[in-house]
């Protein structure tokens, strides 16, 4: 794995107006969907990307792909910058990178066949006449582990887990160097969604390739992570890499994200006792001063946490939390403050 | 005497394409106070066993077999205003998507007052303040002014935690919650959880909770029933299912969970996909799928026996494979992480 960021992600900011009237319209507030996300992603590597509904992952990786136009902030691909590039330059790099989408059945267009499918990117790319691209089709097919004979069916003749397979096919057929997935396993049963997480992790090694890998289950982020990103209300809390923020998260939100999730291990599970957080994540249109997890925090110091917003630092080699009072001790029972803490910061 | 006695139910579908059949002899039964969890992949049959319970399924194209014995009298067989004043009142149910379950024209006071008034004769008064208690236990702030909001101003969280204070109003005596936590964040569910627990150690209801999610299982069951292709595979006591498991299908599906997985290896999935309900295959119906399969799997559908013979608890298995051959992989596979995980 080389240490050198294939995509560098600076005070990444999507703001979507909310305006008022028909002829005239009048912004009357912001939904800030992602408001100042940085961060690098090596090559080779496996950035994941947790975080609750809402918390602007999505619009994130959307930004990213430019799918999205973002208001602010810079997103530089292989050393160029594209966050303002445009046509023929923009096109070029879209070769570069491909996404996986959460929904296997609509992500799919349901009246054309998996050889068009998979072959659209290869067509409007030029990369090849019609009967290398089918070949080309059909070894894709064979390397996600479809029959290459089905090259000529449509997408409702397959499972949901098939489906992924296909879309994993579409991604890889131009031979990216980076591929998105957002919740590429979320609607896929435990069963198929190991076969679709043990397919993703052998096309990185033998493809090289680079993922930005978003989902809201933690156990599947580390299971195919390098490194993670927790995210709360359009900005990141906390990064990391796996083992260091699994077994030793600092801020509060992922700590009780972790302690949130159901292990399946009934001894284990019933032993802890999870810290439940109160409440719902607040409204992104009018975001919490300071640190936005201020309101539900169990740490929450009057005077400091909602006058000054702390920023991402980095705490040990790699990790970086953006926290005035990170967590000392985990597994705790409790995320409160001890009392003699109050003041250190 | 159980509360809930379910004896060989099956549950056929007409269809365009020919007689699916969702559910082919599933039975179990739910003590009072208890949680039993209904587990499997999506299409298994684990929410039309629930249906059926409840008599939700379309007349028209359905076709039951079995018993459902709830308080001495048969589910499936009693006339439908008899089982109108049960539905809701004394078995309740939690639907999967908090979002469309409920009624987006009516508000929530609304809809938490119908479902006190059509099973008591109490005035508007006394339903009201008995829905915003509810209201208040499922921990819903400003309960009372909330009453007059319609469904599109709460969250998911808080939707499913409305649902939850609908089906708990009439402090029924069965709970079936049927994927209650799929559709929300872990820390919402991890809320769900938590409050479902409370509630059934208030009331001392029982809980069929249907779930795809092991660890949601593991956290909440008393007694797990692990389904494939319409049928039982495995049942017992949580610790039997978890640390004991004897079907190879129940080993595939705790080896597919990222948690149980080594650090840095693969995970060791389930080869294939689960198999059309139409035509199931035959026999032993995971044989397609299952690695250990010999052959009598192919022929001969495999009984739900218990384990260790007939002295021993409620652990029962429908399996072909030598008991003991069974127990030695069982083990091989599952108890160094999951001792690991203790430590």
């Amino acid at each position: 794995m080389l240490d050198e960021p294939l995509l560098t992600v600076e005070n990444l900011e999507k703001h979507f107006p909310i305006t008022r009237g028909i002829i005239f319209q009048k912004e009357i507030g912001r939904v800030r969907a992602v408001d100042g996300v940085s961060f690098e992603v090596n090559k080779g590597e496996t950035l994941g990307v947790v975080g609750e509904s809402g918390c602007g992952k999505s619009t994130m990786a959307r930004c990213v792909m430019r799918l999205l136009d973002p208001t602010g902030g810079k997103v530089i691909f292989d050393g160029q910058d594209i966050t303002n590039i445009k046509g023929n330059d923009l096109f070029k790099v879209r070769r570069e990178m491909m996404m996986v989408f959460q929904d296997p059945y609509a992500s799919l267009n349901p009246r054309k066949r998996v050889g068009a499918i998979v072959g659209e990117a290869l067509e409007v790319h030029k990369m090849g006449t019609s009967a290398e691209i089918k070949r080309k089709v059909q070894d894709l097919l064979e390397v996600v582990g479809l029959n290459p004979e089905h090259y000529n069916r449509f997408p409702f003749e397959f499972s949901g887990g098939q489906r992924q397979r296909i879309g994993v096919a579409r991604a890889l057929a131009v031979r990216p160097k980076l591929i998105v997935c957002d919740e590429p396993v979320s609607a896929l049963d435990v069963s198929v969604q190991a076969q679709i997480l043990n397919l993703l992790k052998r096309l990185q090694r033998e493809f090289d390739l680079t993922y930005v890998f978003i989902a809201h289950d933690l156990d599947v982020v580390r299971h195919i992570s390098n490194r993670v990103a927790v995210m709360y209300l359009g900005k990141v809390v906390e990064v990391g890499d796996g083992t260091q923020l699994y077994n030793r998260p600092l801020h509060p939100y992922s700590g009780a994200l972790l302690s949130a999730v159901p292990i399946p291990n009934p001894n284990v599970a019933r032993g802890r006792k999870p810290i439940v957080l109160e409440g719902d994540v607040p409204s992104p249109i009018n975001p919490p001063s300071a640190c936005r997890f201020h309101p539900r925090c169990p740490r929450f110091q009057a005077g400091v946490c909602d006058v000054d917003e702390p920023q991402l630092t980095e705490r040990e080699a790699g990790h970086e939390v953006a926290c005035h009072y990170p967590l000392e001790t985990w597994p705790m029972s409790d995320l409160r403050l001890e009392p003699g803490r109050v003041a250190a910061s | 005497m159980p509360l809930l006695d379910v004896k060989d139910l099956k549950t056929y579908f007409r269809t365009d394409d020919g007689i699916v059949h969702a559910v082919d002899g599933v039975s179990f039964s739910v003590e009072k106070g208890k949680t039993l969890a209904i587990v499997g992949e999506s299409g298994c049959g684990k929410s039309v066993t629930c249906m059926t319970i409840m008599g939700l399924n379309a007349k028209r194209n359905t076709m039951t077999e079995g018993q459902a014995i709830f308080k001495d009298r048969d589910l499936l067989k009693i006339d439908p205003d008899e089982l109108r004043k049960i539905r809701g009142n004394e078995i309740s149910m939690i639907f999967q998507d908090p979002m469309t379950s409920l009624n987006p024209v009516y508000t929530i006071g609304a809809q938490l007052r119908e479902a006190v008034q059509l099973h008591e004769n109490v005035s508007k008064q006394v339903a009201n303040s008995r829905s915003v208690e509810m209201l208040k236990a499922v921990a819903i702030p400003r309960a009372e002014t909330r009453m007059d909001d319609y469904p599109h101003q709460f969250s998911g969280g808080m939707r499913q935690r409305v649902m939850i204070a609908m089906a708990l109003v009439n402090n029924p005596d069965l709970l079936i919650a049927d994927e209650p936590t799929t559709a929300l964040d872990v820390t919402t569910q991890a809320q769900i959880l938590k409050l479902m627990n409370q509630l059934q150690r208030d009331f001392g209801s029982a809980i069929i909770l249907v779930t795809h999610d092991l660890g949601v299982v593991a956290e909440t069951a008393d007694d797990v029933l692990v389904m494939y292709a319409a049928k039982v595979v495995e049942k017992g006591g949580y610790e039997d299912i978890f640390y004991r498991p004897e079907h190879p299908y129940t080993w595939g599906l705790l080896n597919s969970l990222p948690r149980l997985a080594a650090e840095g290896s693969d995970l060791k999935p389930i080869p294939g996909t689960p198999p059309s309900l139409l035509q199931p295959p035959s026999g032993c119906r995971f044989h397609l799928r299952c690695t250990y399969a010999i052959s009598p799997c192919i022929p001969e559908v495999p009984e739900l026996l218990p384990v260790g013979g007939e002295s021993a608890g409620d652990h029962a298995v429908a399996c072909h494979l030598e008991p003991e051959f069974r127990r030695r992989e069982s083990h091989d596979l599952l108890h160094e992480v999951m001792a690991e995980q203790q430590t």
